[in-house]
């Protein structure tokens, strides 16, 4: 339990970093960059080096390349749809989730597996 | 196109949108590890690179456009959808950025010193996120300038 606090501790700071980072640069296309950040990544694979190992870090980070393709794919969309539609945000980003998991979860079973 | 540091940024926001950040974040982090814990590091791994904060953050970014656009008196919910697409245009840079980082991690995890790796890995990011921004940017302004001369 313990373990999950502090993951959850050092997690949410890193996120908050870089979102910080994200909103204080200019222009819009260029914070966006912050929205991609290794935030999460960084938090769990330092705390899974300590605990686990660098080779079981390694796997998590083997795995992590289909979900930031996935990532890529699900960006790409939602700009595009909330450019040509006049859809809420939220919908979109929530909507295109299922398509994020599809594509990672696909690149893994066709690429990495 | 430069880029600019905004700092009064920083303080038009209120705490709201930086705790809901953090606690997207914090629940992401504590999800990956007990995910991985039950299911193992391959699926535990996928959430690494999970859009976690970007509903939340897409949705404040059209917030703000449009009570901006609306205290000028216009509609502004088309702005407030340009914006965050804008935005999730450079999130879709960013995540070239985070193949990268992953692919570096996976590679030199085991056979170097952690610091390093995760240090080069975010540097890696950083540049590549940047100079596909770059690129992307040169390509649009000599696009416009093409598209204008083109114009009788």
């Amino acid at each position: 339990m313990i373990q999950v606090i502090i993951r959850f501790l050092v997690g949410g700071t890193v996120v908050s970093a870089f979102a910080l980072m994200g909103d204080v640069l200019n222009p819009k296309s260029f914070s966006g960059l912050f929205g991609a950040a290794p935030s999460v990544a960084l938090a769990t694979l330092s705390l899974t080096v300590a605990t686990e190992g660098p080779c079981y870090a390694a796997t998590e980070a083997r795995s992590m390349i289909a979900g930031a393709t996935a990532f890529f794919i699900f960006a790409s969309l939602v700009s595009r749809i909330l450019m040509r539609y006049q859809v809420k945000a939220l919908w979109v980003t929530l909507g295109a989730m299922p398509l994020w998991f599809a594509v990672a979860v696909g690149l893994w079973i066709v690429a990495l597996r | 196109m430069r880029v600019r540091l905004d700092i009064s940024a920083l303080c038009q926001e209120k705490w709201c949108p930086y705790a809901i950040r953090f606690l997207f974040g914090g629940f992401v982090t504590a999800a990956a590890g007990l995910v991985a814990q039950h299911y193992g590091p391959v699926i535990g791994g996928f959430l690494l690179a999970f859009p976690a904060i970007f509903p939340a953050s897409a949705t404040l970014i059209e917030k703000h456009e449009m009570q901006r656009k609306q205290e000028k008196g216009m509609a502004g919910a088309a702005r407030g959808r340009q914006a965050a697409s804008v935005d999730a245009a450079g999130s879709a840079m960013g995540s070239v950025g985070l193949v990268l980082f992953a692919t570096i991690v996976w590679r030199l995890l085991p056979n170097r010193r952690t610091w390093a790796v995760l240090g080069g890995a975010t540097v890696t990011w950083a540049v590549a996120s940047a100079l596909v921004w770059q690129i992307r940017s040169r390509f649009r302004i000599t696009r416009i300038i093409k598209q204008l001369r083109q114009k009788p």
